[in-house]
């Protein structure tokens, strides 16, 4: 089974009950599709025994011996990423898209495209399984297609060690990355928070979740921050047809946990938010 | 114009916490500001606010509209596409554009020689203008759902700022990818708002390193001070970063954001510190101002 959890607007707790969840029960093959921001690295310390290169896109490059400055690519760029400076053209790496059309379109052939090749795939074991985990450096595209990497390589890894829960750390936002990580998958779950932003952030992945029909779960996290908001959260998922999985008050021992390299299930089990993780867990799985 | 882009690695942190409070102080104490929500995936900075809509750009980019009459199946379009969008069998004369792939990047186009291609205009997301005394204040981009990036609504709101205002407030996505570079390449300074907990220091540790590869500068937020450790202290005085302010953890100010408030409002004490950290910023950066 592979479950997805995601959040919508960043900061809820997403990483921290991801954590918990792949040290509730037997083995898993956990996988961080964070890759703007993989933490999960933090808490469990994975002995990674493969690393591989992951090129994420291309990037434009003038050969400034062949350029003519004719600046018929700054015509054809839609990136607005090519520009005259004083008789020479420049390509701006950031704006660059990487569609190859000025190195198609260059009389002189004097745009090669160079691949961004900074960006790593690690997988490993960890104390309650496998991980897998991608590293999106800095300024390249997050196009999702490291989170299907990543995905692909938990996989095969499950099928190899014999392990039968997939758990994914997905990144925030609705995007192309949250898409390619809840793609096909059995469950999703959106953690989120008793904030106004929270649930206008919520509402937009449910949406988004819908679109694939898949069983989602939200877990309202930190609830007693603001119960009145936290109540309508829960209406408004009771009015979308959204299953409420559990409630988890605000919990110092969540950062505690985090600064010991624990999830707050290794933390301290029977805390409150220890046993209500458990029910949440069984409630998704079962 | 001075830019600041408020910003963080890691998600959560206080972000717009941090830029609606700084932009409503601007305001209250007379500056000329304008508040630009470039969190496309997750705008959230207008709704503190009850001004009036006074526009809405529609952002869009071109897609192609294959006319199967004329298309001869060569599949050259299929090969100029670097991004998997154009599906074609020609064996059995089959041809289509898998919309959510495509960047509009008009490579297709170009690879036709049978004039099979045209474009038509893609939906990509909202920017909406919000005023007070006509003249804009907030600028909020917002990707549609099922967009794949945030990139050219983000863009799109960058470019309505009247470059005639005082200080513009960049409510950045978060991350350290495409979208977080668009925003804050084109700011004077960057305020970077992280947490004391381990999370926080690591996707600190990734935002400095990117701002340090195109030189841009910027200072450090620990918000929620009190609720974790000291590494991120630590790691802000090692690496020598100006650290602009600590806000401690309180439940009361999470209560206020929770329910969509500004603390900045009822707090003159704080609404002041942010004014004077916004005034010391732009009198050691002023000189540096953006150009493009």
């Amino acid at each position: 089974m592979e479950i997805a959890v995601i959040s919508g607007k960043g900061g809820t707790g997403k990483t921290s009950i991801t954590a918990s969840f792949a040290t509730l029960g037997g083995d898993v093959v956990l996988a961080d599709c964070d890759v703007d921001a993989a933490n999960m690295y933090l808490l469990f310390n994975p002995v990674h025994d493969e690393e591989s290169v992951f090129v994420s896109g291309h990037k434009a490059v003038i050969d400034y011996d062949l350029c003519t400055s004719c600046a018929l690519c700054m015509n054809y760029c839609r990136f607005d990423a090519i520009s005259e400076d004083r008789g020479r053209i420049v390509i701006s790496e950031i704006s660059c898209d990487g569609c190859f059309l000025c190195s198609r379109i260059c009389p002189e052939k004097a745009i090669t495209m160079v691949p961004d090749d900074k960006s790593r795939m690690y997988s490993g074991s960890f104390r309650k399984g496998r991980m897998v985990y991608g590293r999106l450096a800095p300024g390249e595209e997050n196009s999702g297609k490291l989170v299907n990497a990543v995905r692909e390589k938990a996989k095969q890894t499950a099928a190899q060690y014999g392990l039968e829960t997939i758990i994914i750390d997905g990144p925030p936002g609705i995007g192309c990355p949250v898409i390619s990580t809840i793609s096909g998958v059995d469950r999703v779950v959106i953690v989120t928070e008793a904030t106004r932003s929270a649930l206008s952030d919520m509402e937009r992945a449910v949406e988004v979740v819908r679109k694939f029909s898949i069983p989602a779960f939200v877990i309202i996290n930190k609830f007693d921050l603001n119960e009145s908001m936290s109540k309508e959260i829960e209406e408004w998922c009771a009015g979308n047809n959204v299953v409420v999985a559990g409630r988890l008050p605000f919990d110092r021992q969540i950062t505690e946990a985090m600064i010991e390299s624990k999830s707050i299930n290794e933390y301290n089990p029977e805390s409150e938010t220890g046993k209500k993780l458990r029910v949440i867990w069984n409630k998704i799985v079962s | 114009m001075f830019r600041i882009a408020v910003a963080s690695g890691k998600g959560g942190t206080g972000k717009t916490f941090v830029a609606v409070n700084i932009f409503q102080s601007l305001i209250k104490s007379g500056l000329d500001a304008v508040l630009v929500d470039c969190d496309a995936e997750a705008p959230n900075a207008a709704a503190f606010f009850t001004k009036k809509l006074t526009g809405t750009i529609a952002v869009t980019q071109l897609v192609p509209v294959i006319d199967e009459s004329k298309c001869v199946y060569c599949a050259k379009c299929h090969e100029y596409c670097n991004y998997n969008s154009i599906f074609i069998l020609p064996p059995v004369k089959i041809i289509k554009v898998i919309v959510d792939l495509c960047h509009g990047c008009g490579a297709c186009s170009v690879a036709c020689n049978y004039g099979a291609i045209s474009e038509k205009p893609d939906s990509l997301g909202t920017v909406s203008l919000f005023s007070e005394k006509d003249r804009v204040s907030i600028i909020e981009s917002r990707m549609d759902i099922g967009v794949m990036s945030a990139v050219p609504v983000i863009k799109a709101a960058i470019k309505q700022i009247d470059p005639g205002t005082g200080i513009a407030i960049l409510d950045s996505p978060p991350g350290t990818s495409c979208p977080f570079i668009e925003t804050v390449a084109t700011a004077d300074f960057v305020i970077l708002v992280t947490e004391p907990t381990p999370f926080g220091l690591s996707d600190l540790r990734q935002s400095v390193e990117t701002l340090r590869s195109i030189d841009k500068p910027s200072g450090v937020i620990i918000n929620r001070a009190g609720l974790g450790n000291n590494a991120v202290r630590d790691y802000v005085d090692r690496q020598e970063i100006p650290l602009l302010m600590e806000i401690p953890f309180s439940k009361k100010t999470a209560e206020i954001y929770s329910e969509g408030k500004i603390l900045a409002g009822t707090d003159p004490a704080f609404a002041g510190s942010l004014v004077s950290m916004v005034q010391n910023i732009i009198k050691d950066h002023g000189n540096s101002s953006y150009k493009r």
